[in-house]
């Protein structure tokens, strides 16, 4: 391919369809990922109005600072990823380079506190089928819980390794001028990526960590 | 025919109903294939290609042809669901007066238990003329419970009650299928439901050791398990008064009532905090591991047979 | 539609088959019609295969008692039949194959959206394969292709977790591929292409595609659950441990019902295609047969609950599912009439495609009547589990989908490989097929309402007659499938040269040589009417 940054895969007429087709595919994406975290919600939903009581007791064993903390970090993620995408559409390199490495580093903080939590989970005993001693009448409905906690955290948090290493790729490509405004359509696509992740953790920190409350 | 079976035998007062609709259904469907296949045959033979030059005329389709074969199909469709819908009512509601069959599927029997005590395996002795309601759970994992001579299917599952019911029209003997694929000796998990005449079977009851009836077997294990120290019915008590509780609607702590039925004494017993009665505290402990499926039931029956509120 | 093509003398010229050659040119192309073919290799194995476990069962049923296999290694059977036929075969096989290689020829666009994630998407579905091929060398699964719990996650001793995976696998081809024709449909149509002149095979991907894109997704969580609970022992849908197994089968089946349409509406574009160049004749019902997919695919989300009559459900919801069940049903008949209407007065040939499109229609309808009963709640209680549900999905899955699949490949054919496939056999091969078809299923109809379950390894002995009836059509049936394959392999080397447009369709498709080239079309056709205009008298020089 043509190391021109707009350049034109053989199969688009030029460069508008292109960037239209690409926009669509992500949306199209984005709606598979709805169903994906959908489906893990419905079973969530189901067992929370089975066992109420059992999922506040659960999420009283989650850590609600680091949840807040967590929920921060992503929030400032999300601005710096927008500046980024505005660096890229008004062709100022060194805003969209420098907010994209700042967005990793975020992502990275974000994945940070999240291990952590992983890590007191493991300390106390508060992981279902591998370490479990969580005691009293509520334990198996509590342990449902810490389960959906694990199954919907983990699946976010894949989603932001993935995230991180898109970014990643176009800050590399952006550091190497391949964008500007007549040509940055994968940061707007990254960028999109990126804000649904957040999104779904906006859902996930009531459903989640402000369950007792 | 060589021995080639068509229809299964009508053994139940459900079948006739069952069959009516069947025959409704067979009578439609046969009725469009011919339809559209015969349209088929006579449009292929009499618009035969007859040179390969051969032009058509365009058509463009009427709007009325189009909604007549929307609507017709629809009406058909309505008059198939409300006539489903409503034996499907009288397959699932069973009668009040039905005589209770307990019935415990695992791997891969049948285990049934009559309210007079008696017990089989992959057998069921029914008498005529007389409805039977199945209370069925299963030990392991899912099973079916299928008479296809009563037209009675109803999964059975783990931890919770479901439950089937029939009327037997005919003596004899029919087949018991397990229909949910339930493991290796899956079309093995098969027995016979007896169909007797009421004095037969009144005679069948009296045979065989029976140590009591499967009620008073619950309140033998009412008193081993000590439930009785604490359910003692009077007003004082620690747990509630269960005299007459099936049926009855109960009020729980924390707002909301719930109609109390076996699956909801089944839970009681096995999980007491999810339900807590209103007005008690909640300090029953589990019987979760303490007692079989079998034994659960028998507490049912026990529970039933402490009929009318004694207030 | 464009100028007619000027049948050119045959000479050599360079299409998509000959640009390049080597092993390499084919595992890293990226040209849609090359992994179109790639698809169909893996897809006829996966049959094949599919078809192997059939014969199997149906030869162990020939007697009631169990004395071919033993309980266990039957039970493997049915799953593996089940499993490779409906994630491997039924599920890709028109959108992956035909879908893959005619959508851009008949939108007039060079290639799809994303070639290189439609390569990706094949490497995904091998890699599904793979894992199922392991289990299958390795020993196989005994769930049944449903998975129901908790046998599949606490009773089952087999090979669940790999078969899970190849399942959550083969999941994100479809997805990738479903990604792929909704952008291309929507953003690489040639100029003056509106919706309305779409063929109706395109529409009928389209339908698909949003069923793939939307429902996949459950499947996928569905099963990463169904190993959790199986790895860690967890209580998810076990009783024992506080988790509901009706919450398993509502979820599966959130997919797997809407999956049934992924299997069938494809194979209804396909006989929209064939039914009117074959009669030459446009569609009758445009709009209806159009619309009815997307009403197919809407509804079809809404219907999970019917497989569910007697699984333990409230008597309100399996009301609520059996009235939208009969709504499904409505669109359907609706394009079952179109179809009938569009042979009235047409010029109908009777070359292989069109024998297909007799049987589909004809088996179709008998599918689809037989969903009526039970949709029917008061008569799904007997017959649900039965061999009744067996020869109904069958009707429609084999009946339906499988004969719409041969009918397609036919037709193209000549279009994928230059060739013409010999019309003798291939007539002879559609009525074997036809023949063994219904003399393998009818019978189940009657054997499922007698009251055998299905998946059952020994059955009681007054059932035999019917079922010997049953394996005596699988075995024509099977060499019904068999003369296909060894036909059309031979029409490659000895089939004569089959010119651009050897049925003098209208389809975009058809205005290029055949093979195509690279690029589909030496220049951007230009669309000015819609995909059937066969009624209108053809140009002079045509």
């Amino acid at each position: 391919m043509a190391d021109h940054a707009t350049a034109v895969a053989h199969q688009f007429d030029d460069v508008d369809q292109q960037r239209e087709a690409a926009t669509l595919g992500m949306w199209v994406f984005l709606a598979t990922e709805v169903m994906l975290f959908g489906g893990l919600l419905t079973v969530y939903t189901v067992y929370r109005y089975l066992y109420a009581r059992g999922f506040a007791e659960g999420s009283r064993q989650l850590d609600l600072w680091l949840g807040s903390i967590n929920t921060v970090v992503l929030i400032t993620s999300s601005l710096t990823m927008a500046i980024g995408v505005h660096g890229a559409q008004v062709g100022r390199r060194r805003v969209l380079v420098g907010s994209l490495l700042l967005t990793i580093v975020l992502g990275a903080i974000f994945l940070s506190i999240k291990g952590i939590e992983y890590a007191h989970k493991f300390e106390e005993g508060l992981v279902p089928g591998i370490d479990f001693t969580y005691a009293g009448p509520e334990a198996p409905h509590v342990a449902l819980f810490i389960l959906l906690y694990f199954m919907l955290t983990g699946v976010h948090a894949i989603h932001m390794v993935i995230g991180i290493g898109a970014v990643s790729v176009v800050a590399y490509l952006g550091w190497r001028g391949r964008f500007g405004p007549s040509y940055h359509t994968p940061v707007e696509l990254v960028g999109l990526y990126w804000h649904f992740v957040d999104i779904v953790w906006i859902f996930l920190l009531p459903l989640l960590y402000l369950l007792h409350h | 025919m060589w021995g080639l079976p068509l229809f299964p035998p009508q053994a139940s007062t459900l079948a006739p109903q069952v069959d009516a609709l069947f025959f409704f259904l067979v009578g439609v469907s046969v009725f469009f294939s011919l339809l559209i296949a015969g349209l088929i045959v006579y449009f292929a033979i009499r618009y035969h290609r007859r040179s390969e030059d051969e032009v058509t005329e365009a058509v463009h389709e009427p709007m009325a042809l189009e909604l007549t074969w929307t609507m017709v199909p629809f009406g058909l469709a309505m008059v198939m669901y409300v006539w489903g819908a409503s034996v499907f009512f009288t397959a699932v509601r069973p009668p009040p007066d039905a005589l209770d069959v307990y019935v415990v599927g695992k791997q891969w029997m049948w285990k049934f238990q009559h309210t007079e005590g008696q017990r089989e395996i992959n057998d069921l002795h029914v008498p005529l003329g007389r409805s039977v309601r199945l209370t069925m759970t299963s030990e392991d994992v899912i099973h079916s419970f299928f008479v296809p001579a009563f037209r009675v299917k109803q999964d059975v599952l783990p931890g919770r009650y479901t439950t089937t019911w029939f009327n037997a029209t005919k003596p004899g003997t029919y087949h018991l299928f397990c229909a949910e694929y339930c493991g290796t000796v899956h079309s093995g998990m098969i027995g016979h439901v007896v169909v007797m005449e009421p004095t037969q079977y009144e005679s069948w009851l009296g045979t065989g050791a029976v140590e009591g009836s499967l009620a008073s077997a619950g309140e033998k294990l009412f008193q081993d398990l000590a439930c009785n120290t604490c359910h003692t019915g009077d007003a004082q008590a620690r747990g509630p008064n269960l005299r007459g509780l099936l049926g009855r609607s109960v009020a729980l702590e924390g707002g909301g009532t719930i109609i109390a039925d076996e699956t909801y004494i089944r839970e009681s017993v096995l999980d007491p905090r999810a339900k807590i009665v209103a007005g008690f505290q909640p300090i029953m402990p589990t019987y979760q591991g303490l007692v079989t499926e079998e034994q659960l039931l028998s507490l049912v029956a026990y529970l039933k047979s402490l009929a009318g509120p004694t207030s | 539609m464009t100028s007619p093509a000027v049948t050119l003398a045959p000479e050599p010229q360079e299409h998509y088959l000959n640009v390049d050659y080597g092993v390499r040119s084919w595992l890293l192309t990226t040209d849609h019609k090359r992994v179109a073919l790639l698809y169909l290799i893996g897809i006829t194995g996966a049959f094949f295969l599919g078809g192997f476990f059939a014969v199997l069962i149906r030869l162990e049923l020939l007697t009631p008692q169990g004395d071919l296999v033993q309980a266990e290694t039957y039970n493997k059977l049915f799953t593996m039949h089940g499993v490779i036929m409906v994630f491997f075969f039924l599920i890709p096989s028109i959108p992956a194959v035909l879908g893959n290689f005619l959508l851009p020829l008949m939108i007039g666009a060079r290639d799809v959206a994303f070639p290189r994630l439609n390569l990706l998407s094949w490497y995904i579905y091998m890699a599904g394969a793979a894992f199922i091929s392991t289990v299958v060398v390795t020993g196989g699964v005994d769930t049944g292709w449903t998975f129901y719990t908790p046998y599949s996650t606490m009773s089952s001793t087999t090979h669940v977790i790999p078969t899970a995976l190849g399942i959550f696998i083969v999941g994100f081809s479809s997805i990738l591929t479903g990604l792929n024709f909704i952008v291309t449909i929507h953003r690489m149509r040639a100029p003056g292409l509106t919706w309305f002149r779409l063929p109706l095979f395109v529409w009928s991907l389209y339908a698909t595609s949003l069923i793939q894109v939307l429902g996949t997704p459950v499947l996928t969580i569905v099963i990463a659950l169904l190993g959790v609970e199986r790895l860690l022992h967890v209580g998810i849908f076990d009783p024992a441990l506080g988790g509901d197994p009706v919450l398993f089968q509502h979820l599966f089946w959130f997919y797997s019902h809407p999956a049934v349409y992924i299997m069938i509406l494809p194979g209804m574009g396909v006989i929209s295609e064939l039914v009117t160049c074959f009669a030459r004749k446009n569609i009758f019902g445009y709009r209806f047969v159009a619309f009815s997919s997307l009403g197919i695919a809407v509804l079809g989300f809404l219907v999970w609950g019917h497989h569910m009559f007697v699984a333990g459900q409230s008597v309100y919801a399996a009301m609520v599912f059996s009235l939208l069940s009969y709504l499904v049903a409505i669109p359907s008949a609706i394009k079952v009439f179109n179809w009938t209407a569009t042979l009235h007065r047409g010029s109908i040939s009777y070359q292989t495609p069109m024998l297909y499109v007799f049987g589909f229609i004809g088996l179709f309808t008998i599918g689809g009547l037989t969903g009526l009963f039970l949709a029917c709640i008061g008569l799904d209680i007997h017959v649900t589990d039965t061999y009744f549900v067996v020869a109904h999905f069958h009707y429609i899955m084999v009946g339906g989908m499988v004969m719409a699949y041969l009918g397609g490949i036919h037709y193209w054919w000549p279009k994928i490989t230059g060739r013409l496939y010999p019309e003798g056999i291939s007539k002879l091969a559609a009525l074997v097929i036809f023949l063994g078809f219904n003399l393998t299923f009818f019978p189940q109809f009657v054997l499922g309402y007698l009251g055998m379950p299905r998946r059952y390894h020994v059955y009681p002995e007054e059932f035999q007659v019917l079922n010997v009836m049953s394996t005596a059509g699988a075995s024509i049936l099977g060499i019904g499938y068999l003369l296909p394959m060894i036909y059309l392999v031979w029409s490659l080397w000895y089939g004569e040269i089959a010119g651009p447009n050897p049925w003098r369709a209208t389809g975009l498709e058809w205005q290029t040589p055949s093979p195509p080239p690279r690029d589909n079309f030496t220049a951007t056709p230009i669309v000015t009417t819609g995909p059937y205009e066969y009624s209108r008298p053809r140009g002079a020089h045509g």
